[in-house]
This record gives C-alpha cells, sequence and structure tokens, in this order.
C-alpha cells in the first residue's frame, strides 16, 4: 500500500492508531459571509474541479439553485431576506461540509475507511469503502452529506483533498471573486477573520464575530458574520452544533447493549449483505425498525 | 473606463449606480470589495432592486426606473447648494467660466431651437460666446450669469430633495445620506470612482444619464485621480475592443466620424472633422485628424490609395441616413432588407419587440448566422410552441448556419473595458468542420472579389483594391492583421523638425501614433491601437505583473491604448501647478522639466505648468464640458425626461408640457409609438435585467450555468404579490402593449412599492436570459415585452423602462 | 437526552454493521484511503482570456496530450490566471464553467441550410455555402448598390444588405470584418456595443 498523500488522523470503524509522528499545517477554509456576493462561482467551480454536474432543476421562487446538497451539488448559496430595524439585508451563506474537528460523520460511519480525517482537518469521505447505510447523515450536525440514488454511496465535499495534496487552495477559494473564502493555516484564517470583524464592527454590525463552533470540537471551514449572535438567521445555521447523542451513545455504553439486542436483525441483514451486497444493509435495518415501530 | 478595473480599489467611494457590478462582473468587482477591506471606502448603491452589489454595500437607496436624471441632478444641486465642489479644479479644468451664447436658453422643459415635426433642435445657439482674438470668452470669477456655471447652477436649482423624491420615489432622507457619501470627496484629497453598465445606459435618455456623472465628477475633481473617473463596465469580452475597431456605421476604426451624404470630398470632409482650439495653448489633439485618416486609407487601399484619387475616399461608403440595429430592424420590417448576417449576435432575443424582430427576418432573402452556437435567431422560423409560434412554410427567407470556433479555439487579443488589449493563445481545435470568424470572412470576401474580377459588378474597385498581403488569403493570422492595426511606415518617416533625421525607416512597424502623416507614407489600422506592435514585437503579450506603484498600474502587462495609459485625463490628478491633489496616490506630476509619475502622461510631456496646456487634450477647450454644447441631441444639459413607457400621465418636472414629457429629441418610428402602452392597461413599471449566473443568452447553452439558474423567473415585491394573489414560486403571465411571457415569480422584499407624484408605484424585474434554445427550460424571449425606441444620440433600446401587466398563468 | 427508540435502534445497527463487516474478513488493511490523483497532472496549460464580460479575466485552459502529433487534445478543466493583474486567478460563475460552453451539447459543427419555406436544417459542404452565400450578396449589390444620391453626390454604399458585428470575436477578426464590409460598401452595421 503506497504511503498516502496527507497523513490520516482517523478513519473510520478502525480501532488501529493512525500515523501520528510527522507535523503537518492545521488548514481551514474561511467564509467572509460580508463579502460573499452570492455569485455560485464556488458552486460552478466545485462542479467543475470535481467533475459532478447535477440535474437541471426549476426556479422555485428563489436564487438558491440547485435548492439543497445533493450528492451531486456539495456546496450551495443559501439566500435569506431579513428585515430588521428598518433594514433590509439579503444573508447569503455557502452551505457545505464544515470540515469538523471532532467529525460526527466519522464517527458514526460503520465502514471502514469509508471517512477519513486527515491531520490537516480535511475530512473526506472514500466512496469505494462507502456502504451507503447513511449514517453519516445521522451523525452530522450541519445536514451535509447526502446519499447518491446511482450507487448508493455518500458524497460531500472534500475541501478539494487533491488540490490541498499538492499545496493548492480548494477549487472553491481559488474561484471566488471577491474573496469573500479565503483558505490558509487555521491560525491565518482566525487572523485575518479578526481584522474582519473589526472592520464590521466599525461598519456599525456590533454583533460581527467569527463562527468556529466549539460544540464540534472547531471547524476547518469557518464563518464570519455580522450577526455572530444569531447565526440561525444565515437559513438556520445551527447556534450550537453537536454531535447527534445517538452517535455519541453509540460510541459509548450502547455499544454491548446494541451487540446484544440486535444480534438477530444484525446476522440476518449481514447475510442479506454478504449475498446481495452493500446497498441494501441499512434499507434491511431500516424495515425491521419500521415494523418494530409499528406495533 | 477612464480607469480601469483594478484602480477601483483606489477609491474611497465606490459610487454604483445604472449597473450591477456584483453580478455582471464579480471578478472586476472585486476591487470595490478590496477597496472596502483595505481603504475602509464605502460602497453605496443606487438601483431599483436591492440586488448581490447592494447586498455588500454601506447604503442602498431605491429609485424609480427611468428617473436617474432627476436623482442626479439632485445630486448636482446638492453639492452646488451646499458648496461641495472642488473649487480649484472646477475652475481650471472645466469650461464653467464660458460664457455661453445669449440665445440659448431653457423653458418648461425644452432648450432653445425645438422642431416639433422632425423631433430634433436646431442648436446653433448652443455654444460659446467668441472673442475678436477667435477664442471662447471666459469669465474666471463664475459670477457673470451667462457662464456655464452660473447656467447649470440656475438649470439644478429645480431638482430639490423633494422633487427627487417626487418623481424617483427616494425616500428623501435615503437621497440625501446618499448625497452626503458623494460630497465627501469634493475634498482634493478623496476621491469617487462611479460604476455603471447598462442600467444608464438602455434608456431613452441614456446618454444623458452618463453626462450627469460626468458633470458630478468634474464637479468633485474627481477625473484622472486614481480611484476616481468614470466606469464604463461594458459587456461583452471584447465589446471595447470591437467598439474600438468600430463594427458600427458612424465611426471608422478609432473613432474616425465615417463620411456621410454631407461631406463632398477629402477636403471638406477633413475640415469638418479638424477642430480648431477654442482656448489658447490648448493641445486641440483632434487637429491630427487628418494623419489618423489618411493612413486608415493606406492601409485599406495601399498604393490604390494616392494623392490624386483623395487617398481613395470615394472607395469609403458614405452614410445616408440612420444606420444602428433599431432602424436596421425597423428598414428590414419595413421590406427595405434582403440579405443579413448575424455574427456572434442573437438579434431575435437581444433586439427589442421580438414579434418585429421575426417579421422583420421572415421579409428577407437570404439570413446568415455566423455562430459557434445554434442561437434563437438562427430558429427564428421554426415553431418552439408558444415560445415561437411561427409557420416555416409561411417563411421564404433562405438561412445559412455557419459554425465558427470559440475563444479557446482562436489566437489574438480582447480589450477589456480598463482598455488593456491582451493576447490569448489557442488552447484547442474547434469541433468538427468549424472555421475562426476570420476565416469565413476571408473566404466570402476572396470569392466576392473572383466574381468582380471574372463577371464585373457594380464599382468594383475597392473591393479589387482592398489591400489582402496575407500570408495564407484565405486565413489571415491574427499577428499579422494586428500589425496592420498598429500600422506602419510606407516611406521614410522624416523629423518635422530636421527632415534629415529618419524617425521610422520605410516598413517598420510604427512606435505610435505619433509618427502617423497624412501624406500617404504610413499606414495604420486604428490609429489608438498604435503602439501595440511596434517593430520590438507584440506587446499585448506582456505578462509582467510587477506593480511599483502599488496603485495596480501594472505598465508592462499587455498594452492599453491609448499610448499604454492606464488612467485617462491623469494630468488632473495633479493641480495646475503640477502637484499631485494626493501625493499618497501619485499618478502624474510635474518634475520641474517634464511630466512623470506612475502612468504614461496624458499630456505633452514638457508641457510646464506656466503654459496653461489643460488637460482634457481631445477637446478643443482643453477642459471639460459642464455645458455640452452642440454635441448631444437633447440639450446641453441633462434634463430629467419620463420613458416612453411611464406610471406617470406627465413629467412631474413639466407637468403641463406634453411635449417635454418624454425625451424630445429621440427617434420613433411609425407603428412603435402606437406599441406603447399606457398605464391604464399596463400600470406596472418593468425593467429587464442580468444575474450573474449567466452571460446574455449564451450561458444557456451551457449546461452547468443552466443548473445555477434553470428557469425563467420574474421578481415582484410582496406588496404586489398580495394585491394580485399571487404566492411564490408560481406561474405567471406578464404583457406589455407588444406581447407576453409566462415566468415563475419570485415573490421578494428586494423590490419595493414606491411613491412617486402621490402615486404607488410597483415595479416588476425580469432577467432576460432565458429562451427556446439551449440547456436551460425552454422559455419565452424577455424582449418580447421592450419597447422599440431609444437614446436620442446612439439608439441604445429602453430595455430599463417600460410598462407591463402581470396575472396568474 | 431525547432518543426515540427507532433512533435506538438506527444507532445501534450502524455500531453493529460496522463491527459485522470487519468480522466478516472485510478488514480495514484492505480499504485503502488516499485522495483523487491531481486530475492536471502533465496536462498543457494555455493561456487565454474568459469571452464573457468585459473585465477579460486571465484562463487557463487545461487539455489532454502534449501537443503530439497523433494525439487531439481535449479541453478538461478551466481555471482562472493567478498572473492576471485583474482576476488574479479568480473566476465568476459563468467563467469557472466555460468548459461547458466549450463542450455545449448545442456547438454547431458544420455549415447547414433551412431552404425557403422548409421545416428542417440541412447539411452542407463549406464549398457549397460560400458559393451560395456570395452569389446572393453579389446578386443584391450588383440590384441595389447606390453610386450616387439624389443630389448627384458619389455615395458608394451598399444599403440593403446588413451586417451584425460580434462582440466576442478577437480584435483581429473584428478589424478584417470591418475592413471587408466597408470595401464592399455596407452601410448597415452595428455591434452588440448598442445593446
Amino acid at each position: 500500500m503506497a504511503l498516502q498523500s496527507l497523513d490520516i488522523k482517523q478513519r473510520s470503524a478502525t480501532t488501529t492508531p493512525s500515523t501520528q509522528v510527522r507535523e503537518t499545517i492545521e488548514i481551514a477554509k474561511l467564509i467572509d459571509v460580508s463579502a460573499c456576493i452570492g455569485c455560485k462561482a464556488c458552486q460552478v467551480a466545485c462542479s467543475e474541479w470535481n467533475d459532478i454536474r447535477d440535474e437541471i432543476g426549476s426556479c422555485h421562487g428563489v436564487y438558491d439553485n440547485p435548492m439543497d446538497l445533493t450528492a451531486k451539488s456539495w456546496t450551495v448559496m443559501r439566500f435569506t431576506e431579513v428585515e430588521q430595524n428598518n433594514k433590509l439585508e439579503w444573508l447569503i451563506r455557502k452551505d457545505g461540509c464544515m470540515h469538523c474537528a471532532d467529525p460526527g460523520c466519522l464517527k458514526a460511519c460503520p465502514a471502514p475507511g469509508a471517512i477519513i480525517q486527515y491531520s490537516n482537518g480535511i475530512v473526506d469521505f472514500h466512496q469505494e469503502n462507502c456502504i451507503g447505510c447513511g449514517y453519516c447523515v445521522t451523525g452530522c450536525p450541519f445536514d451535509v452529506p447526502r446519499i447518491s440514488k446511482e450507487d448508493s454511496k455518500a458524497y460531500k465535499c472534500s475541501l478539494c483533498s487533491d488540490r490541498v495534496a499538492v499545496n493548492q487552495a480548494p477549487a472553491c477559494v481559488k474561484a471566488c471573486p471577491t474573496g469573500a473564502i479565503q483558505f490558509g493555516s487555521k491560525e491565518d484564517m482566525k487572523d485575518y477573520a479578526a481584522k474582519r470583524v473589526t472592520d464590521l464592527k466599525e461598519r456599525g454590525y456590533e454583533q460581527a464575530g467569527l463562527y468556529d463552533p466549539q460544540g464540534v470540537g472547531g471547524t476547518h471551514v469557518m464563518y464570519v458574520l455580522h450577526h455572530a449572535d444569531k447565526p440561525d438567521l444565515y437559513a438556520g445555521l445551527p447556534a450550537n452544533p453537536s454531535i447527534s447523542p445517538l452517535v455519541s451513545l453509540w460510541k459509548g455504553f450502547a455499544k454491548p447493549l446494541a451487540t446484544l439486542a440486535m444480534a438477530g436483525v444484525a446476522l440476518g441483514s449481514l447475510f442479506h449483505y454478504v449475498t446481495k451486497g452493500p446497498n441494501e444493509v441499512s434499507k434491511e435495518i431500516e424495515d425491521e425498525i419500521e415494523k418494530e415501530d409499528a406495533k | 473606463m477612464t480607469n480601469h478595473w483594478v484602480d477601483i480599489k483606489n477609491a474611497d467611494v465606490v459610487f454604483v449606480m445604472g449597473g450591477n457590478p456584483a453580478e455582471a462582473h464579480p471578478c472586476g468587482f472585486k476591487w470595490a470589495i478590496e477597496a472596502k477591506k483595505n481603504r475602509k471606502a464605502k460602497l453605496v448603491v443606487v438601483d431599483p432592486r436591492f440586488n448581490r452589489t447592494a447586498s455588500v454595500a454601506d447604503y442602498y437607496a431605491p429609485l424609480r426606473s427611468g428617473t436617474d436624471i432627476a436623482f442626479l441632478g439632485g445630486v448636482i444641486n446638492y453639492l452646488l447648494s451646499n458648496d461641495k465642489i472642488h473649487h480649484e479644479y472646477v475652475k481650471a479644468y472645466t469650461n464653467a467660466p464660458f460664457l455661453i451664447d445669449g440665445g440659448f436658453g431653457f423653458e418648461d422643459g425644452i432648450f432653445t431651437g425645438y422642431n416639433e415635426e422632425k423631433r430634433s433642435y436646431d442648436k446653433s445657439t448652443w455654444k460659446y460666446q467668441m472673442g475678436d482674438d477667435g477664442f471662447a470668452k471666459v469669465d474666471e470669477t463664475l459670477q457673470d450669469p451667462r457662464c456655464a456655471f452660473q447656467l447649470m447652477k440656475a438649470h439644478y436649482s429645480r431638482y430639490t430633495p423633494e422633487v427627487v423624491s417626487q418623481v424617483c420615489g427616494t425616500p428623501k432622507d435615503a437621497f440625501l445620506k446618499v448625497c452626503e457619501y458623494i460630497a465627501s470627496t469634493a475634498a482634493p484629497d478623496k476621491t469617487m470612482t462611479s460604476l455603471y453598465a447598462l442600467g444608464w445606459t438602455e434608456h431613452s435618455v441614456g446618454s444623458q444619464n452618463i453626462r450627469c456623472m460626468a458633470i458630478i465628477q468634474q464637479l468633485l475633481g474627481n477625473m484622472g485621480q486614481a480611484g476616481g473617473g468614470i466606469g464604463a463596465l461594458r459587456g461583452h469580452a471584447n465589446v471595447q475592443g470591437i467598439t474600438d475597431m468600430c463594427a458600427y456605421a458612424q465611426n471608422l476604426p478609432g473613432y474616425l466620424k465615417a463620411p456621410t451624404d454631407a461631406d463632398k470630398d477629402r477636403a471638406s470632409y477633413l475640415a469638418a472633422r479638424t477642430p480648431k482650439a477654442l482656448r489658447p495653448n490648448q493641445m486641440n489633439f483632434v487637429q491630427n485628424f487628418p494623419k489618423w485618416f489618411t493612413s486608415l486609407c493606406k492601409a485599406w487601399w495601399g498604393d490604390a490609395a494616392t494623392a490624386e484619387n483623395d487617398f481613395a475616399f470615394d472607395y469609403l461608403p458614405k452614410l445616408g441616413g440612420a444606420s444602428d440595429t433599431l432602424s436596421i430592424f425597423n428598414a428590414m420590417y419595413e421590406g427595405k432588407i434582403n440579405g443579413f448576417f448575424c455574427q456572434g449576435f442573437n438579434p431575435l432575443a437581444s433586439v427589442p419587440n421580438k414579434r418585429k424582430v421575426g417579421d422583420g427576418l421572415a421579409k428577407l432573402k437570404y439570413l446568415v448566422i455566423i455562430d459557434p452556437l445554434a442561437t434563437d435567431t438562427s430558429e427564428f422560423w421554426k415553431p418552439h410552441g408558444e415560445f415561437n409560434d411561427v409557420d416555416p412554410a409561411k417563411i421564404q427567407t433562405e438561412v445559412f448556419r455557419l459554425p465558427t470556433s470559440l475563444f479557446a479555439e482562436t489566437s489574438g487579443t480582447f480589450t477589456n473595458s480598463g482598455r488593456v488589449i491582451q493576447w490569448r493563445w489557442k488552447a484547442a481545435e474547434a469541433p468538427g468542420d468549424s472555421k475562426d470568424d476570420t476565416e469565413i470572412i476571408a473566404n466570402l470576401f476572396l470569392r466576392l472579389k473572383a466574381m468582380y474580377a471574372k463577371d464585373g459588378g457594380a464599382f468594383a474597385d475597392p473591393i479589387l483594391k482592398l489591400t489582402w498581403a496575407y500570408n495564407q488569403p484565405y486565413k489571415p493570422s491574427s499577428e499579422e492583421l494586428l500589425r496592420e492595426i498598429n500600422g506602419k511606415a510606407i516611406k521614410d518617416v522624416l523629423d518635422p523638425k530636421d527632415p534629415t533625421k529618419v524617425l521610422v525607416k520605410a516598413g517598420e512597424q510604427l512606435p505610435s501614433f505619433g509618427f502617423l502623416r497624412d501624406d500617404g507614407s504610413t499606414a495604420c489600422g486604428n490609429w489608438i491601437y498604435s503602439g501595440v506592435w511596434p517593430q520590438a514585437g507584440n506587446l499585448s503579450a506582456r505578462r509582467d505583473n510587477s506593480d511599483p506603484s502599488g496603485l495596480g498600474q501594472t505598465l508592462n502587462w499587455g498594452f492599453a491604448w491609448p499610448v499604454n495609459r492606464r488612467i485617462l485625463y491623469n494630468r488632473a490628478s495633479a493641480d495646475p501647478s503640477g502637484k499631485p491633489w494626493d501625493a499618497k496616490r501619485t499618478v502624474m506630476k510635474w518634475t520641474g522639466a517634464a511630466w512623470a509619475g506612475n502612468d504614461v502622461p496624458d499630456m505633452r510631456p514638457n508641457a510646464a505648468p506656466e503654459e496653461m496646456v489643460m488637460p482634457f487634450i481631445m477637446n478643443p477647450e482643453g477642459v471639460a464640458r459642464l455645458f455640452a454644447r452642440d454635441m448631444m441631441a437633447e440639450g446641453p444639459f441633462p434634463e430629467h425626461y419620463e420613458p416612453f413607457e411611464s406610471p406617470l400621465d406627465n413629467n412631474p418636472m413639466h407637468p403641463k408640457n406634453p411635449k417635454a414629457k418624454s425625451n424630445p429629441a429621440a427617434r420613433v418610428y411609425k407603428g412603435d409609438m402606437e406599441a406603447f402602452g399606457t398605464a391604464k392597461d399596463f400600470p406596472y413599471v418593468a425593467t429587464t435585467y442580468r444575474l450573474t449566473e449567466h452571460f446574455h443568452y449564451w450561458t444557456k447553452q451551457s449546461r452547468i450555468n443552466a443548473i445555477m439558474q434553470p428557469e425563467q423567473f420574474v421578481e415582484i415585491g410582496e406588496e404586489l404579490a398580495k394585491e394580485k394573489g399571487i404566492a411564490n414560486g408560481e406561474k405567471i403571465k406578464i404583457r406589455s402593449n407588444r406581447g407576453f411571457i409566462k415566468a415563475v415569480a419570485v415573490v421578494t422584499k428586494r423590490i419595493k412599492a414606491l411613491d412617486v407624484d402621490g402615486k404607488k408605484v410597483h415595479t416588476v424585474g425580469i432577467p432576460i436570459h432565458f429562451g427556446f434554445k439551449g440547456a436551460t427550460k425552454p422559455g419565452f424571449l424577455a424582449n418580447t415585452l421592450t419597447p422599440f425606441v431609444g437614446d436620442a444620440n446612439v439608439q441604445t433600446p429602453e430595455f430599463k423602462a417600460f410598462l407591463v401587466n402581470i396575472e396568474k398563468a | 437526552m431525547n432518543m426515540n427508540r427507532r433512533q435506538f435502534f438506527k444507532v445501534c445497527s450502524a455500531g453493529l454493521s460496522g463491527s459485522s463487516i470487519a468480522l466478516m474478513g472485510f478488514s480495514p488493511t484492505a480499504a485503502q484511503a488516499e485522495v483523487r490523483t491531481f486530475k492536471l497532472a502533465r496536462a498543457t496549460e494555455t493561456r487565454n482570456i474568459c469571452p464573457y464580460c468585459s473585465v477579460s479575466c486571465g484562463v487557463l485552459i487545461y487539455s489532454t496530450g502534449d501537443k503530439s502529433k497523433n494525439s487531439q487534445g481535449e479541453i478538461i478543466h478551466i481555471e482562472g490566471d493567478p498572473d492576471n493583474p485583474v482576476n488574479r486567478g479568480t473566476l465568476c460563475p459563468k467563467g469557472a464553467g466555460l468548459r461547458d460552453m466549450i463542450q455545449s451539447a448545442n456547438r454547431l459543427k458544420w455549415p447547414e441550410v433551412r431552404e425557403a419555406g422548409a421545416s428542417e436544417w440541412k447539411r452542407i459542404s463549406w464549398n457549397e455555402a460560400f458559393d451560395r452565400i456570395a452569389k446572393h450578396m453579389k446578386a443584391d449589390r450588383d440590384a441595389n448598390f447606390v453610386a450616387q444620391n439624389a443630389d448627384g453626390l458619389t455615395v458608394n454604399r451598399w444599403p440593403s444588405t446588413g451586417f451584425l458585428v460580434s462582440s466576442a470575436s478577437q480584435n483581429e477578426a473584428g478589424y478584417l470584418t470591418v475592413k471587408a464590409l466597408r470595401a464592399l460598401g455596407i452601410t448597415g452595421l452595428d455591434t452588440q456595443a448598442r445593446i
């Protein structure tokens, strides 16, 4: 097996320790919402770099298109019209994976090596190992991963790990016309954010601030917000995100309990998995659960 | 742009009105964001819609579409009545002190000399009082009631904040707040840059919208300075370059006014276009017109252009009347055009009143589409459901569709709106059997030439004798064409002061237009580009982006016309004694021996300040014009006129004069006046515009852009939606007096009803990008709705302000 | 903690399937994790200018192959040219998607004609296209050329054929077009600058 181009910090469903000897820079992407013009260059650059093209949708009465993240849209702009104190603001937030320091998706993932966290902070999905169970979706406090209908695998922003691995900025960062997306070491990004916050405060945004939520250990995608006190204004950005209790529970005391309680179900589904392939695993289990719930 | 994209970062105030650069020019707009980040600049936006530029602005004010002159006239009045002007600049660098002819006047919305029947003016009084010395008379004290300054002050005194609010619907406090931002740059060391695009040009008063800003920037002293100037943002990648090549009837390459029926021969043609200085010592640079024109004739007809045949003056066609897109389509509609070519142009989509355009195309004998893409126009004859409801059997036009290469598949230069000419390298072959535009033109031309050589025909000389010494005649290269554009010496070019000295040897490329001659010894395809390919080689391909001044001038990147000058009028960045108004942003200064600085001087380099050679060297006055003399169709000062389709019954500035309701000098064709709608049937103001996700009618052909904005929509305010019972996302029908379209309603807080002249006025916003050909959802062409009338000076159609009604579809 | 029965099962099964998969031989060592290979390695890079708005952003066009004789290069990616002083590597949503314009399904590939009254396009050769168009032009020019106006002044114009010139092609093409059209005597010409 070849040496990885980026050191792995954590991998899903794996107990063997990762490499820890080399020191690498912790990186971050900073999205300065106050400089974002919602042009979607980042959306296009993302699709172009990653060779994905979503469906051509329709207009639903808003500028958001595609309407939501999908397996083929790893970042979308979310537009919110807010009127407060007699002032209209059009808040535009680029949504996508936050690359949490403590990634709920990775914790929840049962497929070995399907989700990787690199030592630089990138959380990457490796579709060849993905079994399509969807637990990363449950595990994500930001509702980011999406399961493809074509191959039943989970997809999301990779922070252009292929570009970062050769010391290039992610495609969205490079494209951003106004410099609303910046990229560098997390430390530098925090310094840059502090300057932006000062500027915004001088312009009357007293509650301007950095969004780097500690509930998930901080993130490697951060926002500068004009209203950091109300992240919810920005199309429901969670104020205090944390990993779903379900995932914490599983990682803690529930594991042995679950092994006992679910043995029958698991064996049945496992048999199914071996004979029919991975796509059916979660569905089988879901069906069992649905039946249980219906009782 | 008088300045350039990167220079926006040097501004203290970025004023956006008549444009939406965040959406239409995002990468250029970055420099406005940089100004905010690094200079604490303020971004101010005035627009009928709270658009994506407004979303990052420090201040936004709404206005009713089509009332920009009322707003800007109000700004002029504010600056004058609050004494927020740059006095020293105004006195020295503008025609404020010039005395105006006693016969000139203005009454109830109409200037002196109006002829209602012809819808035009006799402009004989729109001029200066001339002294016995042959120069214009001036009053340096600016006190004479006939000086341009006092006349202007009187003219705009009517534009009070109350009147502005009444006409524009802008709340008075919002208007005054905008005035404060603008006025802050009257200080000599503060600059404002004005960014505009089609939001100002696409009105029946388009040119005068821009004139207003020219006056404001002169009053503030913001021209020539870093971070100042007026930025015409412009549309297509090479719309600047193709305009410079003058691919339109009125001018020849380099903005040389084309001959008309009024020009009986070369001598009278030149005399009418070669002005005399209006003040002593001025450069009056256009005095060189004969050199530019003669060199063009030599570039085109070479040895066949001789002093004996007036340098082939008669080979050039003379304009017999109006000749612009609207007039051409009107003539086509009247059956006066037989053949038509659309080279990279989709007029069915981009010209107003789709029905009239389609009917015109159906009257052609032949139509030739030269395009990389299957355009809507190329299928004007083909039924596409209700989007294009036609019967092909009834359309006898023969339509040819010729595939051309795209940008990536050719080499050559583009000129950006900052006038920087940049070389592009070919990256791939065009698909299938596509050919370059040059190859197609060469093939057609050479075939015609062969036919004329063999069979003769109407006046064949200009065809047979046109210079065509290209290495591959059927495929001229961009390199040899750019060399021809730059110009070369045909005979040795001698020093006029010392005829024994050869400045440029025969056959060599010219270093600049300073070496052009009117005796036939030089050839030059476009004088303003001269210098782009001197003997040293192709300067447009230079890629040194170093920026020693930190102002973003990058003088060794590409080549800016004229003579690599990056900021026009840069002599005005220094005071009359030659000291920069702001030493921290020095563009140009007098060193004691010469003009020097961080740019190529827009001034004779050795013109000492005491010679009083003024900065506006292209004007025979030497100074900028607050009073435009006879240069504009509808008056020397901009005046507010209503759009041709207005929600009001009269012009609130002149309620009792119906002649002054809409632009009195605008051209309206028979049938088009009748096709205007009234507020009774069409109560809402409509305005068309572009979205950042699309480029005109091209990117609807591009899958990824179709994903970003897939379907035609229109934007309406929440209040109007409520009145009409229209829900967000619902399909609605939008009707004008010329047709209808259907689209999804986007109900938004970003378009508000305005209180105009005591009446509530709603705006309907209509993005243009959709049509029946492309990857986006098939839809209607927005220009089904728009009126067939243009600006009185340049005939840019009034796409931005007309009337519609809406209903649930 | 708020967790219903369904969620509890969901969590448990997630863990189980993970453990179970490992047990059944889908061991972590078999599952590799490498980043996608950088797709531009050894691609040919060409500098060009975006054809959309007049900011004229510099672009880097990446194509396959090395321009050797037998390989036809295909454009695989376009991104901003960091050296260009105006865009400094950035691109807008139009420029960033340029590949889809170049490779649009609606690109024309060969000359076509729609005959008078016909309902469909017909593919023709360049030779036929040039030949037919040139014949149309000469016939119209010879029939409608105005050598002198009503006042007897030489005007030498051909008013009955019009031409809209592209603002998207390079200066050199525009210049040649203008030069040829003026020599033919066409006065009905215009460009997008006005629209």
